[in-house]
């Protein structure tokens, strides 16, 4: 079976072990991108930068301002005056919010009637300006429950909303991100290293001197994404070790699981990157090819945006990416600890891909040089 | 007479509207050291790559080692040798290991393989240059290590396109030894040249011009057919008559 498969292996392994360059790189990047993702990216936004125009100062008004203060996603940065110094904060980016209280704050709120209060916030920034709406709402909510309870004679609140974070109790977004970036590092690294694995070949001349031996396709291709599997699973080693030890992201299921799948979907990208390398003449032309394939990788797979709020049709591309699925089995293992009963679905899908991109690179490769 | 060890009828090249080989005929006996002979764009390249399955012919048929090239290209591949004009080797594999590799891909076993490397890099004097990348290696160099990983598997024939293109005289002569040792060992050489030294060494000569042949013989002979006294008459007066 194959007597072909071994040279071309240790061919292949020699040449990546002597590429210390790119070796580094293959084990570097994940480091790096782990950290940050896992530092930098937070989705809730806290201590926006808040100008305060307190048009009543009175005790009422410190009050209310104090309330906002306390929630944590409003950092007061300076007192105002007036409109066009309030103005002149936010078109400076001093502030991102402001809160304005009209002088009537205090009477209207001992009348009964209405008394309103002004959040002003930058949405030219949309994921700051939705958590500080939010923030907002609760802040004027918690104040109304206080207000009519007391009118209405209550010492407690007729409802309230227990809500319980399941699989990420603390809402940390390191949690959520790194399971994802296993699979977006080995999407980004695998799909490109196959990819100008026979780009580079063509322009060295040696894929015309393969061409006359009596290697088999099968052979050539499997000779080729062999070593790289192995490199694929040290890199997601080092996710997982550093996501576990510097982001205490959980390993709730069964590791063993996790590695055969992950192999699986190591196949498929690499296969991938065989395809786009049969229609790639060059080596550059093949990293294009990679690089407009990352962008839908990573923006609907579900690594960062929920597939839920896309479009019907966006969420259909993203069934044809293989990440998308892998996703799901990374959180499921990572985080809920569940097994193959609940993952099947995937696990069939991306063993779809694997097989199928892998036969598509090779009926699309021919020993000729037309 | 023994079955020719090349042989080609009306094999027929195209490149859409250009045509690069037309109706070649040619027969090459066994062990025999044959040259292929033209300026630029004559179609040398073109036939090799054709009798090595690269190519597939647009029209005519082509016999090599007693296979049919457009019926099994696959099955002639253990039988041939092929060197690129553009040498195929790793540059960032060692002699060796550049050898292993090819001796790897034509399937020869463990222990077959480490003595018919012992055997080739013996023939080559490679022995000193084992361990050294194949990028590291000047032109001389680079050309004999390939020749020896087109060798491993014993072919019967064995194509060398431009072999010593680029490489200083003293290589040449030595390459030109072990030429004539692999032919005096039953292998056909058929190369391409258009260098007259060099095709005045090959037993017999094909003159190509704008993918026609033009004359067929020894040295000699070539160069009554297309009326020059010498070789380079000959090559020259093709040239300018292509030129127009």
């Amino acid at each position: 079976m194959m007597p072909r498969f071994w040279p071309m292996f240790r061919k292949e392994f020699i040449q990546m072990r002597r590429d210390r360059l790119t070796l580094a790189l293959m084990i570097g990047v994940p480091v790096i991108q782990l950290l940050m993702f896992g530092y930098a990216i937070q989705t809730d936004v806290r201590n926006l930068p808040t100008v305060v125009l307190d048009e009543s100062r009175t005790p009422e008004s410190r009050h209310l301002i104090h309330a906002f203060e306390n929630t944590g996603n409003f950092r007061i940065v300076a007192q105002v005056d007036g409109r066009p110094a309030l103005d002149a904060a936010f078109a400076r980016g001093d502030a991102q919010a402001g809160i304005v209280v009209p002088a009537d704050y205090p009477r209207d709120l001992l009348r009964g009637t209405t008394a309103t209060v002004q959040i002003i916030v930058d949405a030219s920034d949309p994921m700051s300006s939705q958590a500080a709406l939010a923030a907002a709402a609760g802040v004027a909510q918690i104040r109304n429950l206080a207000i009519l309870s007391a009118a209405a004679g209550r010492a407690t609140l007729p409802l309230e909303a227990r809500v319980r974070p399941r699989y990420n109790p603390g809402l940390r977004t390191a949690v959520y991100i790194v399971p994802g970036l296993v699979g977006v590092v080995l999407t980004m690294t695998m799909v490109i290293i196959t990819a100008i694995a026979i780009a580079r070949e063509r322009e060295r001349g040696t894929l015309e001197q393969l061409i006359v031996t009596p290697i088999t396709k099968t052979e050539l291709m499997l000779g080729k994404i062999a070593p790289y599997v192995g490199v694929g699973l040290v890199q997601m080693t080092a996710v997982l070790v550093l996501g576990r030890f510097v982001f205490a992201v959980p390993l709730t299921g069964s590791i063993w699981l996790l590695y055969g799948i992950s192999i699986v979907f190591v196949v498929a990208n690499l296969s991938l990157g065989l395809f786009i390398s049969t229609l790639a003449q060059t080596q550059q032309q093949a990293m294009q090819m990679s690089f407009f394939l990352m962008l839908p990788s990573i923006l609907l797979s579900g690594f960062m945006f929920p597939r839920q709020a896309m479009p019907l049709f966006f969420q259909w591309v993203g069934l044809a990416l293989p990440l998308t699925h892998f996703l799901k089995v990374l959180r499921g293992i990572l985080l809920k600890g569940v097994g193959l009963e609940a993952l099947w679905p995937e696990v069939l899908v991306l063993t779809g891909f694997a097989v199928g991109l892998i036969g598509l690179a090779v009926s699309r490769f021919h020993k000729t040089l037309d | 007479m023994t079955d020719p060890a090349v042989e080609t009828r009306s094999l027929t090249r195209r490149f859409g509207d250009l045509t690069a080989v037309r109706d070649l005929t040619l027969r090459i006996a066994p062990g025999e050291v044959f040259g292929l002979l033209g300026p630029n764009g004559s179609g040398k390249t073109t036939t090799i790559r054709m009798l090595c399955g690269l190519l597939e012919p647009s029209g005519g048929t082509a016999r090599v080692a007693g296979v049919e090239v457009t019926e099994a290209p696959e099955a002639i591949k253990q039988r041939i040798g092929y060197m690129a004009q553009q040498v195929g080797l790793y540059e960032d594999l060692t002699v060796g290991e550049n050898l292993d590799f090819y001796g790897g891909i034509y399937g020869l076993k463990h222990a077959a393989r480490g003595a018919r490397l012992a055997e080739v890099v013996a023939f080559l004097n490679l022995e000193s240059r084992l361990d050294q990348l194949a990028g590291h290696l000047s032109g001389g160099w680079k050309q004999r290590l390939a020749l020896g990983c087109a060798l491993l598997h014993r072919p019967n024939v064995l194509f060398l396109d431009e072999p010593t293109a680029g490489v200083d005289p003293a290589a040449r002569r030595n390459f030109w030894q072990a030429i004539y040792g692999i032919a005096a060992q039953g292998t056909t050489v058929l190369l391409t040249t258009h260098y007259m030294d060099e095709a005045e060494r090959c037993q017999r000569l094909a003159m190509l011009s704008r993918g026609h042949l033009i004359a067929l013989g020894t040295s000699t002979e070539v160069a009554a057919q297309v009326g020059g006294k010498t070789l380079e008459d000959a090559f020259i007066l093709l040239q300018e008559r292509d030129e127009r």
